[in-house]
């Protein structure tokens, strides 16, 4: 009883303390908040400048509405060699993450789903062997793939960028993860109905999968978005390249090209961000899987 | 037919499904790695491949640049280390209790950093990091009171950009790990504390840490891997993979630049199966004084 007292007086006494403790730490969330956005704010405010004064200058905060235009937009939609070559790489983008997306979503889930629903001999060596691909950086591949990308003369195509990583890792045990915690008897009932296999693996049990699907589509769309490496080795021509590749090709030291650099960076952010605002949780929902069960 | 129906049965089911797994694990994990083992053995010219032995490796040992790079990969994996495990966790734990409001805007904002691709924040990264009196670092130096700096010229304001830029891009990612590690620590045992009359700092020890752990060794892992296979921030930093007296070269840039810009394949294989063992050994080293492999303590 008397514990229980001085535990409501304390709890009394911290309102004050907890108040002042709210008002910092939110504080301190929005001091952090603004140096996050700092260095994406003054490229946005660069975009609206000449490319050179980058070259010149290097980038900072210039609030100087004054001397802002939108030429190096108009120039990015203007039409010319310049807008259609930066188009060309957002086009290729967006078909490369699309193909990508799908194909690994489907091959994913049929791969976790072969680990999850059945018991069979090999299960634990299978599972162990999509872990075992994960204690190996990608960087250290990249060699030999890209010879034997030569080798299968798969190199400059788009079959090349996206087969190796098709399985990946990390999908199939998020939605292995996942598929753990569903009912195996939905299985039989679909076998005593008559269902095939393969049918209740597409027909009963991908519809109650779907949240999975949602997360993973997310990130695999960040990742797909913005993979730089691997497609940099495997594309020669430059009529292939992605956003990231073409980018990456105006950052001559003559700087002749910032205009359309800067105006394109900004606009590439565009479409992840819209997707990030649309579906924040499942973002968040699925990156965050790996970590809690370890 | 029989085909057929073997193929429809539960026993060849699973099989069936995992096979995509198969072909790509048979593939695309264990020929390229093979394939580079037996590489880092070989002297490979065009039209002439020479197996050398240990050659590779011991002209490994002994090539200054190649230890540069380790030591730039090493000093960045550490400092992310520090830099990237603590300040994250702090923050998930503020984000999580009840003192801070508009939780959602700020883990939104944190995160945005992770949308950017390596291309764009490495290019804004270079700019602001640029030599000028007018780029933003150099523009803060001076209000500091300080004169401006080259920053990508020297050994540690390059280390600076570097992990500024890391800071930048992955806070919010492993903020957002811990806060889902967080949110699976039972909010009673933080009442029964309080009870016991124990202050912030009991708690964050006693409860939060050691219920965070499973979480801190998984962002452990990540971050020593990626901390040792970073490459496209010095190769975005430098707007290419060379730096004045190398202090942006890195393991992989290094790799990247005697395997694919001198082609010297068994060479640059050496150089990555020095990093595997590295990454490899590291990484075990740390799962056993976590004791991830101790059965008992789970």
């Amino acid at each position: 009883m008397e514990k229980a007292a001085t535990y409501e007086q304390k709890k009394l006494g911290m309102t004050a303390k907890h108040r002042i403790f709210s008002v910092i730490s939110t504080a301190f969330f929005a001091i952090l908040g603004i140096l996050v956005i700092f260095p994406v704010f003054a490229g946005l405010l660069a975009s609206f400048r000449p490319g050179r004064e980058l070259i010149r200058r290097g980038l900072a905060i210039n609030l100087d509405f004054s001397t802002m235009t939108l030429d190096n937009y108009r120039y990015l939609f203007s039409g010319n060699a310049d807008s259609k070559k930066y188009f060309m790489w957002f086009k290729n983008s967006m078909v490369l993450t699309l193909i990508t997306v799908v194909l690994t979503l489907i091959i994913c889930y049929f791969v976790a789903y072969g680990l999850t629903m059945y018991e069979y001999r090999l299960k634990n060596l299978l599972f162990f062997l999509v872990i075992a691909t994960m204690m190996v950086p990608f960087e250290i591949l990249m060699l030999p793939l890209y010879q034997e990308m030569i080798d299968l003369h798969l190199i400059n195509s788009t079959a090349g960028v996206i087969l190796p990583g098709l399985c990946g890792a990390s999908t199939i045990f998020f939605f292995r993860q996942y598929m753990t915690g569903l009912p195996k008897e939905l299985l039989d009932a679909g076998r005593i109905d008559g269902a095939t296999e393969y049918g209740i693996c597409v027909r009963i049990m991908l519809p109650i999968t779907k949240p999975a699907f949602a997360s993973m589509a997310i990130l695999s769309t960040m990742g797909a978005w913005n993979n730089m490496l691997w497609p940099m080795l495997v594309y020669r021509d430059a009529n292939k390249f992605t956003l990231p590749i073409g980018l990456n090709t105006l950052l001559t030291p003559y700087g002749n090209n910032y205009d359309v650099l800067i105006a394109g960076s900004m606009f590439g952010i565009i479409p992840i961000f819209v997707v990030f605002l649309c579906f924040q949780s499942y973002f968040i929902d699925g990156m965050t899987a790996g970590a809690v069960k370890g | 037919m029989k085909i057929k129906k073997f193929l429809y049965s539960q026993k060849a089911a699973p099989y069936v499904f995992v096979l995509p797994f198969i072909l790509s694990f048979a593939i695309f994990w264990i020929y390229p790695l093979f394939s580079t083992v037996k590489m880092s053995f070989q002297s490979i010219l065009p039209g002439e491949v020479e197996w050398v032995g240990l050659k590779n490796y011991t002209k490994l040992m002994k090539d200054t640049v190649f230890h540069t790079a380790i030591r730039n990969s090493f000093t960045y994996m550490i400092l992310t280390l520090a830099l990237l495990i603590p300040f994250p966790m702090l923050y998930a734990v503020l984000i999580d209790s009840n003192l801070v409001k508009a939780k959602g805007l700020w883990k939104a904002i944190l995160y945005l950093p992770a949308l950017t691709s390596v291309v764009i924040s490495g290019t804004l990264f270079r700019l602001m990091f640029s030599e000028y009196a007018t780029g933003q670092m150099n523009v803060l130096m001076q209000w500091l009171g300080n004169p401006p700096v080259a920053w990508l010229k020297g050994r540690w304001t390059a280390m600076t950009a570097l992990l500024v830029l890391c800071c930048w891009r992955w806070t919010g990612v492993n903020m957002l790990y811990f806060l889902s590690g967080l949110k699976g620590i039972d909010g009673a045992l933080y009442e029964s504390a309080d009870i016991d009359g124990a202050n912030g700092w009991q708690k964050f020890r006693y409860i939060t840490m050691p219920l965070l752990k499973p979480t801190t060794i998984y962002v452990v892992t990540i971050s020593v891997y990626a901390g040792l296979a970073m490459f496209l921030e010095s190769f975005m930093l430098w707007a290419g993979n060379s730096s004045p007296k190398n202090i942006g070269l890195t393991i992989v840039g290094y790799l990247y630049k005697r395997g694919i810009e001198k082609n010297q394949l068994g060479y640059a294989s050496a150089v990555g199966l020095v990093l595997l063992v590295i990454a490899l050994v590291i990484n075990v080293v740390q799962l056993v004084l976590n004791g991830t492999f101790n059965k008992e303590e789970r």
